[in-house]
């Protein structure tokens, strides 16, 4: 199970009175193995959802649970892929990938068939031995998305992960990210700020308003995609060529720039 | 833009400088400006030194006095990292003991380790003890500071990273923020073995009974200023390749970590 709730959250940074009042009145159910994504222009609080959720970050009011279980503090019940993909840089592909699994009950022998069963689903076998320097950006996030897959997580938390990535590299991450949540589906919560990656990828696309953040908007993604049968396309610009899929980006494209609007009134 | 300048010139250029230093020396030496006792010429420290190398003067060979005062080195600088850095790492882990211990040690480690001699002697002896305890007082801040800083800066990501992964603290000690620090840390001990050498000598000036420093005093006792000079070189050469060591150590963590650019 993984069910991620927020309920009427707010997040102040600094004095209660005087601070950035960085979330208002949040309130998202993501249910079980649904994979919903944060759209919202920058600085308007999205990250902060997701670290809150990581156990990063505490609320200021309202409550952010798993499960029903309030968030006190990190662990591998709820897994990180980052943008900048924070990987030890001391440590090789495969001891990356061993750290989350050494802090839980697992055999020797059980971490050794899942590190290599991972290695393998995300076509890094052969660079186990490497070190992330070696790599590039995108074969970096794999390590990452990897490290992050092999504690097999209730919910995985992904935070801009193809931010930081180039345009033809991002596409084929994305290709791997519903391929691979599609074999072995999460609940995930994933950040963005690109409207086509999240139209592509979630069930649900919830629209933020910029600081204070709020939510504005939740859109069902998942019964058009089933509708229109987006997956029996295989590559991403077939389903972005689809008018059922231009039509919601656009949606979502006019929401965002009323928030740029605002912003310059 | 600055040129590149490659290892071959780099040498070179070390080497002219050296050798305008010699002949200058040597120049004003031989010139009868300076009585020869106040300033003897290159050459003959060099075959003082070379003396002193196969015949023992003060007790022990040039090789015998730097091989005790190594010794105590050694033991002082070792002694330094190790308790050094743990606490440095600490320091910068634990707000708490950073707190409680950061004014002490920064109103102690302005205190000259020379400084410390009276109390070294009385407390440990001038054999070995005392000594050590003098080497330690030289290259032990430098081990706390670099180490806290390393653990300071270590990329907050990385310890949410260590975190999410559901790591222990004491794990998250040795696996993330002491490789982290490594860098910093080298360096640290870099700067720790050039102080620790220096208050050593100045140390044996005062308590030790062999040495380098012992020698040297030997020497001036003796008006051997040409002793005293070969005492000179022999602490700047071992200096600068222990120098020269730690800095081969840090080029080499730095290449396996592709920092080298």
């Amino acid at each position: 199970m993984g069910v991620i709730q927020f309920k009427d959250v707010g997040k102040i940074f600094g004095p209660r009175d005087s601070g950035f009042v960085a979330l208002q009145d949040i309130n998202l159910e993501i249910r079980d193995r649904e994979f919903v994504a944060i759209v919202g222009p920058s600085g308007c609080g999205k990250t902060t959802c997701l670290r809150m959720v990581a156990g990063f970050e505490n609320t200021t009011d309202g409550v952010v649970s798993v499960d029903g279980t309030p968030i006190k503090r990190p662990g591998p019940d709820r897994a990180v892929v980052f943008q900048q993909f924070a990987l030890f840089p001391w440590k090789s592909v495969y001891d990356n990938i061993d750290m989350g699994l050494r802090n839980l009950n697992v055999s020797g022998a059980e971490r050794a068939s899942r590190i290599d069963a991972i290695l393998n689903l995300m076509n890094l076998t052969q660079y186990a031995k490497h070190f992330p320097h070696q790599l590039s950006g995108g074969m970096q996030q794999r390590v990452a998305i990897a490290r992050a897959y092999v504690l097999d997580p209730d919910v995985l938390l992904m935070d801009e992960p193809f931010g930081a990535l180039d345009a033809q590299t991002r596409v084929v991450m994305q290709e791997e990210l519903v391929r691979l949540a599609r074999k072995n589906p999460r609940t995930v919560l994933f950040i963005t700020h690109a409207v086509e990656e999240a139209v592509y990828l979630a069930d649900r696309v919830a629209i933020m308003t910029r600081a204070p953040g709020r939510i504005k908007e939740v859109l069902d993604i998942a019964s058009v995609r089933n509708a229109e049968a987006w997956d029996s396309h295989e590559k991403i610009e077939d389903v972005m060529d689809l008018e059922s899929f231009v039509h919601l980006r656009t949606h979502i494209w006019r929401s965002l720039r009323e928030e740029k609007a605002a912003q310059h009134v | 833009m600055q040129k590149q300048i490659s290892l071959l010139q780099s040498i070179g250029l070390g080497f002219l400088g050296l050798g305008c230093f010699i002949g200058l020396w040597h120049g004003l030496a031989v010139s009868g400006m300076v009585s020869n006792i106040f300033l003897p010429s290159p050459v003959e420290v060099y075959d003082r030194f070379t003396t002193l190398l196969d015949r023992r003067f003060a007790g022990a060979t040039l090789q015998g006095h730097l091989a005790a005062s190594f010794m105590r080195f050694a033991y002082g600088f070792i002694l330094a990292a190790l308790i050094g850095i743990p606490l440095g790492l600490l320091m910068g882990w634990y707000q708490l003991l950073d707190e409680i211990v950061s004014p002490l040690f920064d109103a102690l480690r302005f205190v000259a380790p020379i400084a410390w001699v009276p109390f070294a002697a009385l407390w440990f002896g001038t054999g070995i003890g005392g000594p050590i305890m003098i080497i330690f007082a030289g290259a032990f801040p430098p081990c706390v500071i670099n180490a806290y800083r390393g653990a300071k800066f270590v990329d907050p990501r990385l310890i949410e990273a260590a975190n999410m992964l559901g790591t222990p603290s004491h794990r998250v000690i040795r696996e993330v923020l002491l490789p982290s620090s490594v860098p910093s840390i080298i360096s640290g001990l870099r700067v720790s073995a050039g102080l620790g050498w220096q208050s050593l000598v100045g140390a044996e000036l005062i308590v030790a009974s062999a040495g380098v420093g012992y020698m040297m005093v030997q020497g001036q006792a003796n008006v051997s200023t040409t002793t005293v000079m070969a005492g000179m070189v022999a602490i700047g050469l071992v200096g600068l390749a222990l120098d020269s060591a730690l800095r081969l150590a840090e080029r080499v963590i730095q290449r396996r970590r592709g920092l080298e650019n």
